[in-house]
């Protein structure tokens, strides 16, 4: 499978700011891409370089087989952005925006036009001022789904919509999913998980974990509670359990994904009544890779003090 | 009043810079200004001469208004930069009102604060306080200035404060606009026009002559700053009249602000169209309809300008002949027509002035869109970072033709009618005007420039205007060097009508202008945007 956007080593700084620092990514075509990481950890600006609005400093980036800083213009014909942050000409309609950023991307799809206007609800007569930063959102999101190009690139298109609009977002996105490729930019784990084919964790300007959801879950632990028939047994010996924890005949524990095969052939062993197991969420996965932030700032707090 | 007293430390705290550059800027010119008129004209008898020549010449009289009294500098100073320098005043009054009001609100910067403990009348109280007290402490500055110059302390006090209580006006002008409308962008444009009509309505009045309509400069907040008299009677009482005017302004804009939600303005936003018209399309079609207001407004605003100029001109005849001292001084520079011909050749290179705000504005729509973020969403379509500043650009440089054309035109049918020959004088007039082009042109060109190699300065392409203004105002005054007045583009325009036409001045500013432009699509093409 060719790739639709392919960067590696990526660095931007803003003067001493680092907000890419060799980053990494792939997104393959026709897949729904999660780009997923907290405020500042830079997606926008990966995404602003992806648009050669930026110019990075280091590395190498190339969208639809093209460079984004020097082929600008012809590979804007085939792709659709929606911005983090709509700002809307005062002055113009959110009908009139659709329109004029469909012409200028090279005609939009009516059908779909009038279609999504309807679905997201939206009163494309009012005057950019008048709308709320979740309409804001919704002009800029028809105009893109509505435009018949091969990549859209969303930057957290639904952080002012409200959860109705979230579920006719995510019903968009799945309509059009393997006619376009897709990348999604979000802080909101359950529209990744929904949505997304494979994920990229970036954090300080770095890819830190990239596969499919079942890849990032096979490299965590899941939770498993059971209660036994007698008194567990040679658990606590096995490699990959964290956190046992047993109370008579209960026992709760997580174990690394790749271990749970011996795991549970030990609880077996000792007869199972009840199990329950769960694998982790995104949350999880993606808090794992910044738990550390948090000790790190409590120490802090503790040497100042 | 909760929260006025953070809210103006706030203010004071954003704008320390720009508020101690208007301060220093004014009170540093005008200072300076008094002590080099002061050296150059240093006997009576040399400023009664100045006075003969320059305060009688009716083009003066609509460009700055009368000369009092000659006999002291500041009363020099007061003719020569009062109307100027209160202009300034008046237009940093609004500037910083429109800044701290409509602004923020339109950043949505002012909900935030709206929401912390603040009076509802707190953010607009707090823009007033700090425009006056701008407006305050360099009138005051200036009258310190001044009487440490050893003119009069009377003098000295009536023209400082006559210079804040322009500010003071303003000020209000800026509450009530920011008030009415429901963009920073239209809150400075009608501030601006009651601005423009104030410069106009005194300069007819001094040009009327004696039967003529001289009472329409006591319609302007800059004829009561002549009327005071400084150095020339220093009729204080005039300065009631300003005061007034704030109060009633100020009260206007309190009792508006709370007739309206936060964000809109008074008129409620009607619904418009559902679909774009065939013409919003390209980029062009989109910078079409973002610039199109603000170049109609200017290409009206300016006709009129041009007309009244052009009204006034027959009057500057009438004159001379009703004064034979003057006309036998006017007959040795060349006679009657002559003297026609430099009003007129004046007022047009202040309307070229004038259309250098325009191409600043709206080269500068440039860094607005840029600031707030609605370049990106276009940049990230497939027009080219070329066409979309090539669209704005080129309203900027083509609107410069058409709005003094529009000026000149004004001017030629006004002054053609009165003169019995509309054709010749239309001719002549846009001719003259259009010649201003590519001094401005150079304006646009330094503008392109800063946005696209230092666009956080983007908005020192004013200050430019402010130096070019000065240098063309006070240059001749203050026998500056002729580098340093060659420095405007304006200086190196032919006179026209009445000098010689000479293409060379315009073919190298035109090619200035050009290499300028070239550096900032160069520039523009290889920074980041956003």
């Amino acid at each position: 499978m060719t790739a639709a956007i392919s960067v590696s080593g990526l660095v931007k700084t803003f003067g001493p700011t680092r907000a890419l620092d060799g980053l990494d990514l792939t997104v393959r075509e026709g897949e729904v891409h999660g780009f997923l990481g907290p405020n500042g950890s830079g997606k926008s600006t990966t995404i602003r370089v992806l648009l050669g609005l930026l110019r990075a400093d280091a590395g190498s980036a190339s969208l639809l087989g093209g460079d984004p800083w020097r082929d600008t213009a012809e590979l804007h014909r085939r792709l659709a952005y929606v911005p983090g942050d709509v700002s809307l000409w005062p002055n113009l309609t959110g009908g009139e925006v659709i329109d004029l950023l469909g012409r200028l991307r090279g005609g939009l799809n009516e059908k779909r036009r009038a279609e999504l206007l309807e679905r997201f609800e939206l009163d494309p007569r009012k005057k950019g001022r008048t709308y709320s930063k979740g309409n804001r959102q919704k002009v800029a999101l028809v105009a893109a789904l509505a435009s018949d190009v091969e990549l859209l690139i969303l930057d957290e298109p639904t952080s002012g919509l409200d959860p109705l609009m979230e579920a006719v977002f995510q019903d968009a996105v799945n309509e059009l999913r393997g006619q376009r490729t897709v990348l999604l930019s979000s802080h909101i784990l359950a529209e990744v998980e929904a949505l997304c084919d494979r994920v990229s964790i970036i954090r300080n300007g770095r890819a830190v974990e990239t596969g499919t959801l079942a890849d990032l879950r096979h490299l965590t632990r899941t939770s498993v509670s059971a209660e036994l028939v007698g008194a567990p047994d040679g658990l606590a010996g096995l490699p990959g359990v964290h956190d046992l924890l047993v109370e008579g005949k209960r026992v709760r524990f997580e174990v690394d994904t790749d271990h749970l095969d011996a795991a549970l052939r030990a609880l077996v062993g000792s007869g199972v009544r009840t199990l329950t197991s769960q694998p982790p969420t995104l949350e999880e996965l993606f808090l794992r890779h910044y738990e550390d932030e948090l000790p790190t700032a409590r120490a802090k707090g503790a040497m100042s003090s | 009043m909760t929260g006025l007293g953070a809210l103006v430390r706030l203010a004071l705290r954003r704008d320390r810079l720009l508020l101690a550059a208007w301060v220093i800027g004014m009170v540093g010119i005008t200072v300076s200004t008094a002590s080099t008129v002061g050296e150059l004209y240093g006997t009576v008898e040399s400023r009664q001469q100045l006075g003969a020549t320059a305060g009688g010449n009716p083009a003066f009289l609509a460009m700055l208004g009368p000369l009092y009294d000659p006999s002291t500098t500041g009363g020099v100073l007061a003719w020569r930069w009062g109307v100027f320098g209160a202009l300034l005043v008046g237009l940093m009054a609004m500037f910083l009102v429109t800044r701290h009001t409509r602004a923020e609100e339109e950043s949505g910067r002012l909900e935030l604060i709206g929401s912390a403990v603040v009076a509802r009348h707190a953010p607009l109280a707090a823009a007033v306080v700090v425009a006056l007290l701008a407006s305050t402490v360099i009138g005051l500055l200036v009258a310190l200035g001044l009487t440490g110059l050893g003119e009069s302390a009377s003098g000295s006090f009536a023209l400082g404060l006559a210079f804040a209580s322009v500010g003071w006006v303003f000020t209000g002008v800026g509450a009530v606009s920011a008030q009415v409308s429901e963009s920073a962008r239209a809150a400075n444009s009608i501030s601006g026009a009651v601005l423009g009509a104030a410069y106009l309505l005194r300069a007819v009045g001094d040009a009327a002559g004696d039967e003529g309509p001289t009472w329409l400069t006591w319609l302007s907040p800059l004829g009561w700053l002549e009327r005071t008299r400084a150095f020339a009677g220093d009729r204080y009482w005039v300065l009631l009249l300003p005061v007034a005017l704030f109060a009633v302004l100020l009260a206007a804009a309190s009792v508006l602000v709370t007739k309206r939600d936060l964000g809109g303005g008074l008129v409620p936003t009607r619904l418009g169209p559902a679909r774009a018209p065939r013409s919003l399309g390209s980029a062009f079609g989109l910078a079409w309809r973002l610039q199109r207001g603000t170049l109609i407004g200017w290409t009206l605003s300016l006709f009129v300008l041009g007309a009244v100029y052009g009204a006034v001109a027959r009057g500057v005849e009438q004159m001379l002949e009703a004064n034979p001292a003057l006309e036998k001084i006017i007959s040795q520079m060349g006679g009657a027509g002559a003297i026609v011909d430099v009003y007129l050749a004046s007022i047009l290179g202040i309307i070229a002035l004038f259309s250098a705000i325009y191409v600043v504005q709206s080269t500068l729509r440039l860094r607005a869109e840029e600031t707030e973020s609605r370049a990106e969403p276009v940049l990230a379509t497939p027009v080219s970072r070329f066409a979309w500043v090539g669209s704005h650009v080129l309203f900027a440089t083509v609107g410069t033709a058409v709005v003094l054309a529009a000026a000149g035109l004004g001017a030629g049918l006004v002054h053609g009618a009165r003169v019995g020959d509309v054709g010749g004088q239309v001719v002549r007039l846009v001719g003259a005007s259009v010649a201003h082009v590519p001094a401005v042109w150079v304006v646009a060109g330094l503008a392109l420039a800063l946005f696209a190699l230092v666009p956080k300065l983007s908005s020192a392409s004013w200050a430019v205007i402010v130096v070019f203004l000065v240098l063309g105002q006070l240059g001749p005054l203050l026998q500056l060097d002729q580098w340093a007045m060659d420095l405007s583009p304006f200086t190196h325009i032919p006179k026209v009508p009445g000098a010689e036409v000479t293409a060379g001045p315009l073919l190298w500013l035109t090619l200035v202008a050009a290499a300028l432009v070239a550096v900032g699509f160069a520039g523009f093409r290889r920074r980041d945007v956003g």
